[in-house]
């Protein structure tokens, strides 16, 4: 067995349920904060409480999971990114201790207000912003090797128009995955007041999603170009994830199965997302890391004998809880309290 | 100042203040586990009225606790990149099996929390709190074998400045994993317990809810059987671990004990001040031959010290200071424990629950806080200068990246802004509410009729 292919294929998969469960989090938090700050929490906050109280903790572990696998797989990873992104990665820790903190203190405690939905909402937007810098970096071109060691261009990186696209992107993905599932989630509540409003978020975030994509292509185009030019070769996935986001559109638009619109968004971004990662190959980090330099054999093998196992463990658990907390009509639609 | 001393402080820093959480995080589900179990066993509303309030302050913490387990995780690639390149090498195991752990963990820890009033039958919603256990304790478990590892590497040889000939398990079980994963979790659920203690006593002192004294008076109870079991494990755990420095780790244990020269009869020291230059120690209190029965057990065993060891290599003398209050804070909870029983075994019931020991009760918690870390910096700071024993020091591990002042510095108003709205939020959440209106409000007003609820 081949396990950089492995260790790869694993780390890009939990790195894209992150990207989808994180989403649905990070926006619940901001579409939270803000029907606060509109008036509008007593239609919207109920539905967003209910979905992420049982669920919250999981999201987090998925990040872990990522960073404990690439460290595991490639510990040369830790070495160039580690040294490089110290500034950076501090202050996207930084913010993911204040949203998981007020998160918890927001809704467990009574003295719950609109400061505190601010701070938790407020930096589920800049988290996304600030974690995929991680991935324009890993596109090369803003790490220098130096005589003493390696150093970032925190200045380059700044006025880069391809860092910002990418950083529009992700914020913006953000609401426009959280805001699809939400009407799927509030559908399924039958609070159809909100339904109504969160439908109109996802339809508002469809242009800007498409345009920002656009931008992030032609910057990767003048960013590196090799990557870009083998993305060409891919471009039946990224067709794909068009044709699926535009099936997702028509069902929200239409008012149609929005549970399928949720499920042809996540196929939206897993083509896209595996069109991106697959195309960036043999490279983890432009030009310093490459697929290759994976662990010692031993070490791989150990490692993909726990990742099974621990699956065995986890994909069952999970099921659980999806079918306690997401499929559960009484649940879903407030009947339990 | 120096990168070096900016990244162990920053280090330290996190560490110090997730150890907090870490330590409820692992503890507290036992004391969840226990009191729903006596609740349904004996149809007691007080206790599972008990379980559920200590689950809802629990959930506080353990957001608190996520978040700061997640920057350590990437503080470790952050702070020392060459460490984690080179270690990564062969503690991504345990890692990565700690990752898997807390999934677990965080899986059923959601299902419990939101399933109270689900089940028909209240046992398969204790059950829950198994795999919650369960996964606590085996992310201790891990997390304490790559510590370990660091204190006495194995499983590899090194050629050139890299691992080779990598056996990843032997690495996770290395010499120090057994004696340092049951002090770790033993530790933990005795700081669970008499942080519950705590807060038992202090509600009996000064609690406005007078109708709750049976009902924190059973708390306290069960909490200091929790208490005293956990506490004297911790004494095996203690005892085990000097035996193991002694043959192991020897600078340590020196470092622990200001112990200079290789003799017998090696003396215990308690406390004092240390002379450096003249390796005089001045107002100790000296156990004779103690140190040497403690570590093998009889007086004639030889210990080494510290002048036998290259200069370069000594730990930081401060640790002896870390070490006694470890020690004695330590013993405190089994003292006051053990004195609970010995006032109820003769039927002393008044003075058990007297102010003077409720205020010992209500020690107990804090100073079992501090013990955990003075323990933790006594065997971070007795590992000193390695980072990997005998393999890689602090000082080549420090990251090239300028701007670790102002990151320490983030993160030192980060944990002071977390620290202070946590403890803003946990009074706030029990103050007001007694444990009789939680009662109702969880099992309605019909519950204050059945068995237990009667007072």
């Amino acid at each position: 067995m081949n396990y950089e292919i492995i260790g790869i294929t694993a780390l890009w998969t939990f790195l894209y349920g992150y990207v989808i469960v994180a989403s649905v989090d990070f926006g619940a938090g901001f579409y939270n904060f803000y029907a606060k700050a509109t008036g509008k929490s007593n239609i919207i906050t109920p539905i967003i409480t209910r979905y992420l109280n049982p669920v919250w903790e999981v999201t987090n572990v998925f990040f872990v999971f990522f960073f404990v696998g690439i460290v595991g797989f490639y510990p040369d990873t830790a070495y160039y990114f580690g040294t490089t992104l110290l500034i950076p990665a501090s202050i996207a820790l930084i913010l993911m201790a204040i949203r998981g903190s007020y998160y918890a203190f927001n809704q467990y405690s009574k003295d719950s207000n609109i400061v505190w939905a601010f701070l938790y909402g407020g930096t589920g937007l800049l988290i996304p912003a600030s974690l995929s810098v991680t991935l324009v970096i890993s596109e090369g071109g803003f790490i220098k090797e130096k005589a003493g060691g390696i150093d970032l261009n925190l200045m380059e990186l700044l006025f880069s128009q391809y860092a910002w696209s990418v950083v529009f992107l992700a914020v913006i993905s953000v609401l426009y995955i959280s805001s699809s599932f939400l009407t799927f989630y509030a559908n399924r509540a039958r609070a159809f007041e909100a339904v109504e409003i969160i439908r109109k978020w996802f339809l508002i975030w469809t242009i800007p999603m498409l345009v920002s994509s656009q931008f992030v292509f032609l910057g990767l185009r003048s960013n590196n170009e090799a990557h870009f030019m083998n993305a060409q070769n891919y471009w039946y996935l990224f067709g794909l994830s068009l044709v699926f986001m535009w099936i997702a559109v028509y069902l929200i638009y239409k008012k149609r199965r929005y549970g399928m619109a949720f499920i042809m968004v996540m196929l939206q971004f897993l083509s896209a997302f595996f069109g991106y990662g697959i195309s960036k190959l043999p490279y983890i980090l432009y030009p310093y890391v490459r697929i290759e330099s994976v662990v010692n054999e031993s070490m791989a093998f150990w490692l993909t004998v726990v990742f099974i196992l621990g699956l065995l463990l986890l994909i069952p658990s999970l099921i659980i809880l999806m079918r306690m907390f997401l499929f559960d009509k009484d649940y879903v639609q407030g009947k339990e309290d | 100042m120096e990168d070096v001393l900016l990244g162990r402080i920053l280090t330290a820093m996190t560490l110090a203040f997730h150890i907090i959480y870490a330590t409820v995080g692992v503890g507290i589900p036992i004391v969840i586990m226990v009191f729903e179990f006596l609740g349904i066993k004996k149809n007691d509303y007080h206790y599972l009225t008990m379980a559920r309030r200590i689950a809802k302050g629990y959930t506080v913490t353990v957001a608190v606790g996520v978040v700061t387990g997640t920057i350590i995780g990437l503080q470790l690639s952050l702070i020392w990149p060459d460490f984690m390149k080179l270690a990564g090498q062969i503690i991504a195991l345990p890692l990565f099996m700690e990752t898997f752990a807390f999934f677990f963990e965080a899986i059923f820890l959601g299902i419990y929390l939101y399933t109270w009033d689900r089940f028909k039958n209240r046992w398969h919603h204790w059950l829950l709190t198994i795999p919650v256990v369960i996964g606590s304790s085996l992310s201790a478990v891990f997390i304490t074998t790559v510590n370990s590892f660091m204190n006495t590497p194995a499983g590899f040889d090194l050629v050139e400045g890299v691992f080779k000939n990598v056996d990843p398990i032997m690495a996770m079980f290395n010499a120090s994993t057994g004696v340092r994963v049951f002090h770790v979790v033993v530790t933990a659920y005795m700081t669970a317990a008499f942080f519950m203690v705590t807060v038992a006593a202090v509600k009996l002192l000064r609690s406005k809810h007078t109708e709750d004294r049976a009902y924190h008076r059973k708390g306290l109870k069960v909490n200091m059987i929790i208490g005293l079991a956990a506490a004297a494990l911790t004494l095996l755990a203690g005892d085990l671990s000097a035996k193991f420095l002694h043959n192991e780790q020897p600078e340590k244990l020196a470092a622990f004990e200001w112990h200079f020269e290789t003799e017998e009869n090696a003396d215990l020291i308690l406390f004092g001040i240390l002379d450096e230059e003249n390796q005089e120690v001045k107002g100790a209190l000296r156990i004779p031959a103690a140190l040497s029965i403690l570590s093998g057990n009889k007086p004639s065993t030889e210990v080494t010290g510290l002048n036998d060891i290259p200069k370069d290599e000594w730990p930081p003398l401060v640790v002896h200071y870390f070490f006694d209050i470890m020690v004695i804070f330590g013993m405190f909870g089994l003292g006051v424990s053990a004195l609970y029983f010995i006032l109820k075994l003769f039927k002393r019931e008044e003075w058990a629950h007297s102010r003077f020991m409720l205020y010992l009760y209500a020690l107990s918690g804090p100073l079992c806080f501090a013990a955990i870390e003075a323990g933790w910096f006594t065997a971070e700071l007795g590992r000193q200068p390695w980072i990997i024993r005998g393999y890689m020091r602090v000082s080549e591990a420090i990251t090239q990246a300028d701007g670790l002042g102002i990151t320490m510095i983030m993160f030192g108003v980060l944990y002071l802004i977390l620290g202070y709205t946590t403890i803003q939020v946990m009074v706030n959440m029990f103050k007001n509410e007694s444990a009789r209106d939680s009662q109702i409000a969880y099992y309605g007003k019909e519950s204050l009729m059945e068995q237990g609820g009667r007072f």
